[in-house]
């Protein structure tokens, strides 16, 4: 079995039951199974699975600088799936919050989204994690070319939109959040510091090429290149 | 149930200032007199020191409601008590070990009687009232809590507060040892409270010691807490060991840690909203996951008792 097969048959399914834990333990917790939701269910699953969606969406921005500083380019054939997981909790989230906390109230959820401004933030991060869900097919990302990488480039927005809504949701101790702005900020710089040195080095290369008197080198699309999977 | 009229504190009952100062005069201050006045009472309401002990002789109150109380289970493990941390679970797991004695009180301030006393000198000279209350935190959830404890209204009569005393402060204990969530600065410490003079000693107004007939439990703000129904939790403070009579509406910790989001009056307001959530609504513990909200009631239903107090004050402005 190559490794193409067997990360598609063994370690895919694996990681994939992996990340559906979280899920299960809340519906385990919440038949008194593995422990218990508290006195306020509502607000312990909905803070569940607020709070994975925003851990999937660091580990989703952990795979592209974990595979260029290992060079494991196998790496990138679970960033969808991940990516897909942040989707799915982030969704199960904003359900909860819809169904169990609103009571499908529309009225009031209109409301709150509208001049809630932490609520707006979150549900922006949400339509724009919807869009990139609904385009994560490889069929869909043939068709829209480079299009597709531009609006997949929307995951650095839903990191600091999901960290900015729940800084502005906890009521006073925002130490939890800082935590996550701090990973953030290291995962959203480190991308940063690559973009300028690869742009610093493709100057270098173009200066020197001219310098020879021979064509430049190939345009690279740079380290934010999309990963084929 | 039987709601009376609330008695009148009228002005005249405060003692005007000329009168205070001769008594004070004749009266040493401090323990021993207090000891002298405080001891030798009717009730001698006896207070255990374990945690959910029995509590003996309580009586009944037309002021409780009417509603189911929340489970002992749900009301002393979901809190808010930053002193031992500021998850909800937080006081449950981390005030097991707290102890409740020795705990003493000082009532200082504008009062013809003053000093350090202990807290069974404070709570022995009444009756023990159930008082089972519904009670509103700001975060939008809700419980009805069946407490014991004893009026406010009472203690404060036996301080003669004199005419100055225009508002009551509180504060709780401030020891980090004891209280491992001191040692964050997420509020400043210690924890501080107020309300005015009316307030305080409007017949609602409890001092709690107890729940579901046992001492209060360590994370429900054991072994004192004062309880003001009308008013979102936060002014429910906890651990109390001050109480000062003051002319000046004292400053409180929420409204010092986020002013534009928690006030001094902390009404139960469903039109005035949390700058960041309504107050339209609340969450009722207890209710289940399919549970819908319920619509939060002015002053949290105990409007016909309160509102006198606030008319011609605008409750936007003084939220």
């Amino acid at each position: 079995m190559n490794t193409v097969t067997q990360i598609r048959f063994l370690w895919k399914p694996l990681v994939f039951v992996f990340c559906l834990g979280p899920a299960v333990l809340v519906v385990t917790d919440a038949f008194g199974i593995t422990g218990d939701l508290g006195a306020n269910p509502v607000e312990a699953i909905q803070d569940r699975f607020g709070i994975w969606g925003l851990r999937f969406i660091m580990i989703t921005l952990l795979v592209t600088p974990l595979r260029q500083i290992t060079g494991r380019s196998w790496l990138a054939r679970f960033r969808r799936l991940l990516g897909l997981f942040a989707f799915f909790y982030v969704l199960m989230h904003f359900l909860t919050w819809l169904v169990l906390d609103q009571g499908l109230l529309l009225s009031a959820i209109a409301e709150d989204i509208a001049r809630r401004p932490f609520i707006t933030i979150g549900f922006t991060a949400f339509l724009v994690l919807i869009s990139m869900a609904a385009t994560s097919t490889n069929g869909i990302r043939r068709r829209m070319g480079r299009r597709w990488q531009q609006l997949h480039y929307g995951i650095y927005l839903v990191g600091i939109l999901g960290v900015w809504h729940f800084w502005w949701q906890v009521k006073l101790d925002t130490s939890e959040p800082a935590l996550y702005a701090a990973i953030l900020a290291v995962l959203l710089g480190y991308r940063a510091y690559r973009s300028i040195e690869s742009r610093a080095g493709r100057a270098r290369a173009k200066a020197a090429a001219r310098r020879a008197g021979g064509p430049g080198p190939e345009p690279d699309v740079g380290s934010l290149a999309p990963e084929c999977d | 149930m039987l709601i009376t009229k609330p008695p009148e504190f009228r002005a005249s009952d405060i003692t005007s200032e000329s009168n205070y100062v001769n008594r004070r005069r004749f009266m040493h201050d401090g323990a021993v007199a207090a000891g002298g006045l405080l001891a030798g009472s009717a009730y001698g309401a006896i207070l255990p020191a374990s945690p959910e002990a029995s509590l003996a002789d309580i009586s009944r109150s037309g002021y409780s409601t009417t509603e189911e109380p929340n489970s002992l289970e749900d009301i002393s493990t979901y809190n808010n008590y930053y002193e031992f941390g500021t998850g909800k679970a937080d006081p449950a797991r981390n005030a097991q070990e707290f102890e409740t004695r020795p705990w003493t009180i000082d009532v200082s301030g504008h009062a013809e009687l003053t000093g350090t006393f202990d807290l069974d000198d404070i709570v022995k000279p009444h009756r023990l009232e159930e008082r089972i209350y519904r009670m509103r935190c700001v975060e939008a959830w809700s419980m009805v809590i069946p407490w014991v404890g004893i009026p406010l209204a009472d203690v404060i009569r036996r301080f003669k507060p004199i005419s100055k005393a225009k508002y009551v402060a509180f504060e709780t204990l401030y020891d980090p040892e004891r209280m491992p969530g001191q040692r964050s600065r997420v509020l400043d410490w210690p924890y501080r409270e107020g309300l005015t003079i009316a307030e305080a000693t409007h017949p609602l107004t409890l001092l709690a010691v107890g729940l579901y007939g046992k001492v209060l439990p360590n994370p429900n703000g054991a072994p004192i807490r004062l309880v003001v129904p009308w008013k979102y939790g936060f002014k429910g403070i906890k651990g109390i060991v001050s109480m000062r009579f003051v002319e000046t509406q004292p400053a409180t910790s929420w409204e010092k840690a986020a002013s534009h989001e928690y006030g001094f009056y902390a009404n139960v307001n469903p039109n005035v909203d949390h700058p960041r959530w309504s107050q339209a609504r609340e969450r009722r513990i207890g209710g289940g996951l399919f549970a819908a909200k319920q619509p939060t009631l002015m002053f949290n239903g105990y409007g016909e008792q309160v509102a006198r107090l606030y008319e011609g004050l605008d409750l936007r402005r003084n939220f």
